[in-house]
């Protein structure tokens, strides 16, 4: 077997490298290395190993109509913000794709998703450990003007295996308007999909469904600065998460999204609600956890780039949750007397999320239960309304500054028990100033206050008020050195009033980049697009190394 | 151990005729801000220099990046007839926010939307900003990862060497 492949393998490489095009080799690499020293004051472990180690490269060669790639990854062992099942070595993703005729071919790995990723996401997030990418066959054509379909079968990888569900999917989109060359200023798209899984049952006495589906419908309508997008999404009924069958849940799961915006020159708005009902789907029945989520609720709250913005994230609840969001990004025009010389740019943004009224969708020989469809009563999980004010003040200044509250439902969003450390609201401030000394020299200073309180008594003591402030000096192109405090210095109990002190310095040459930063890592929450992991505390070296070619 | 040596040393021999060339843009489908889909392959620019630039509206490098080229896009295209491209790699949470942030900054770059991450990959971005530079042929020339403050003078040295070769 393995000879057969090494031959074919080699006969490959000799075609590619005889025939006239020999295509072109391209790839990116990454290394991850972290020491752990103990550090008992903010809890942080040492870890056996002492230092710890990430790693992959991709390898991509492409010809004319042919692509063929590997991933090789490396954990030894993983870091410890990543799930310990990365564990050793090997080549978790590769593939060959090749169009003809409209029809373009996957085998192997891909990465795929359907709409905006309500019944079906599969893709990879390096910064939170998630890679479910599917392992199987995957066929796009286009037939005809403006018809897309897809279509794939295949297994998710969970770590360096495969989970036990296997997924038959299809979508198609249509563009109305160039089916049916229609001239209008109006555009419409439609789209479909449907996806199928299949997963054996352990249990031969009680007859839980081995294939179970879910299917959606969207428009997206265009028109001039006008964009709106509705997704609906039904999921079939398909118990999972309980090992007593008679305590399963067999209510069907539905959502849906809408977002209607505008925009025009120096304006633009977005408006936002979703409704997710006991939508979760799984790789495999009787799991948890990230590795096993096969599809998407888009978070709905602004993704935030600064620290102390970021210690409260928002979390997607598939299961149940209904929330609204509102954009509105205005530049005020340079010559005016709050526009300056060169104009400022304001970004305000709401976002509010609660729960279903009585949780979500429950059928079982108990209960049978369907929660109203709007009701914005319910248990807040989160909200947030901020003011972003971004402004050059001439040719050496220009400064960001964020202004925010938000309010944080700790107890539901991290699965403590109610009372524990109940909700939290924090008013946050960011200042952003950059100076530039000369040319490619430029200093910068962030400034950050996160003043919380909890709105209800708690039984455990929270972390409290926080002050950060980050001193930063860049030379362009190659250089950047910068120095970081963050101090809890409000928290409850006094002992727990640390400062968390970081230095980094990077050297960026072309498509390299070299990062070497020692220092202290809170324990929290991170957050990438709703989906979360815990990160432990640290204390320890860091080497990162990415490059591409 | 033999067939090893000798499968990497085909691999070898491939990869430095195929390395060094200068590199094509790949056969990925991207979408338009009014969700069309296109080629990126298709991309043009009447044989003049074009930068391809991936952001997002979470990130915040790649913002100041964006808009400090912005400032300076209209000389820049005069004297070299330079275009830019955005790639938009934000996902279904944040896709809608697009089109409101690039038109309220008054950005005049041709933008494309990046969903699903597959010009990404294929382009080998693991983090934004990154920045290609693509000669009048196609061909990708010069590539740079990371916006620190003035790196747009350094792009724009590259640009006006490419137009005077």
């Amino acid at each position: 077997m393995k000879n057969k492949f090494f031959i074919v393998l080699f006969s490959l490489t000799s075609f590619f490298l005889f025939s006239q095009n020999s295509g072109q080799i391209s790839g990116d690499f990454s290394l991850n290395l972290q020491s752990y020293v103990e550090d008992e004051a903010i809890n942080a472990q040492a870890a056996d190993e002492v230092v710890l180690n990430n790693a992959f490269l991709n390898l991509l060669y492409s010809n004319r109509n042919l692509t063929i790639g590997l991933r090789y990854e490396s954990y030894l062992n993983a870091l410890l913000d990543y799930d310990s099942e990365f564990r050793g070595n090997g080549i978790p993703y590769r593939f060959a794709t090749y169009t003809i005729d409209g029809l373009e071919i996957t085998a192997g790995n891909f990465y795929e998703q359907f709409g905006s990723g309500l019944i079906f996401r599969s893709y990879e997030e390096k910064g939170l450990g998630i890679d479910n990418a599917m392992d199987g066959i995957r066929l796009k054509y286009k037939i005809g003007k403006g018809i897309n379909l897809k279509s794939f079968i295949g297994k998710s990888r969970t770590y360096f295996t495969y989970a036990e569900g296997i997924f038959r999917g299809g979508d198609i989109e249509i563009d109305i308007n160039e089916t049916l060359n229609l001239e209008s200023e109006m555009k419409y798209i439609l789209g479909g999909s449907f996806i199928s899984k299949y997963e054996e049952r352990s249990n031969p006495i009680f007859k839980i469904p081995q294939n179970v589906a879910a299917y959606s419908g969207r428009l997206n309508i265009i028109n001039g600065g006008w964009n709106y997008f509705g997704e609906y999404a039904y999921k079939i009924n398909d118990p999972t998460n309980s090992l007593q069958e008679s305590e399963m849940n067999y209510a069907s799961g539905n959502a849906f999204t809408n977002s209607i915006t505008y925009s025009q020159r120096g304006f633009g708005a977005t408006a936002e609600i979703h409704r997710a009902d006991n939508m979760l789907l799984l790789s495999e029945r009787e799991r948890t956890g990230k590795a096993y989520i096969m599809n998407y609720i888009p978070t709905l709250s602004k993704p935030h780039a600064y620290t102390l913005l970021a210690i409260y994230p928002c979390a997607t609840q598939a299961m149940g949750e209904l929330g609204v969001q509102l954009d509105v990004f205005y530049k005020i025009k340079k010559g005016t007397l709050l526009g300056g010389k060169y104009g400022t740019k304001i970004n305000f943004n709401f976002s509010r999320i609660n729960g279903l009224e009585g949780g979500n969708s429950m059928l079982n020989d108990n209960i049978d239960f369907t929660p109203k469809l709007f009701d914005f009563s319910q248990e807040l999980y989160y909200s947030d309304i901020n003011l972003e004010i971004n402004k050059k003040v001439n040719k050496q200044i220009r400064y960001n500054a964020v202004l925010a509250n938000q309010t944080y439902n700790k107890d539901f969003l991290e699965g403590k028990t109610p009372g524990e450390y109940g909700t939290i609201n924090s008013t946050i401030a960011v200042v952003d100033l950059s100076y530039k000394i000369k040319k490619g020299h430029t200093i910068r200073f962030e400034t950050q206050a996160l003043f919380a309180k909890q709105l209800e008594t708690a039984s455990k003591e929270e972390e409290g008020d926080w002050l950060m402030g980050l001193v930063e000096y860049t030379i362009s192109p190659n250089w950047f050195f910068a120095f970081q405090d963050m101090y809890n210095y409000g928290n409850e109990n006094e002992s727990k009033r640390l400062h968390y002190t970081n230095i980094n310095i990077g050297y960026l040459k072309g498509s390299t980049r070299f990062e070497i930063g020692y220092g202290k890592k809170r324990e929290g929450i991170f957050c990438v697009g709703g989906v979360c992991k815990l990160v432990p505390s640290s204390n320890g070296l860091n080497l990162s190394i990415t490059s591409s070619f | 151990m033999k067939k090893t040596v000798c499968l990497l040393f085909t691999l070898f021999l491939l990869a430095s005729q195929t390395i060094a060339q200068e590199k094509s843009l790949p056969n990925v489908e991207v979408k338009t801000l009014k969700g069309k889909t296109f080629n990126i392959q298709n991309l043009d620019n009447d044989g003049k220099p074009m930068v391809m630039s991936f952001w997002a509206t979470w990130c915040k490098p790649c913002k100041k990046e964006l808009n400090a080229i912005a400032e300076v896009y209209d000389d820049w295209q005069d004297e070299t007839g330079v275009k830019l491209i955005a790639i938009s790699i934000d996902d279904t949470r944040s896709m809608s926010k697009v089109a409101p942030y690039v038109n309220s900054s008054d950005w005049d770059y041709e933008i494309y939307l990046d969903q699903n991450s597959d010009l990404k990959r294929a382009m080998g971005v693991s983090t934004v900003p990154h920045t290609f530079l693509i000669n009048g042929d196609g061909k990708i020339v010069w590539n740079h990862k990371g916006y620190i403050d003035g790196d747009e003078e350094k792009l724009y040295e590259e640009i006006e060497n490419l137009v005077s070769k």
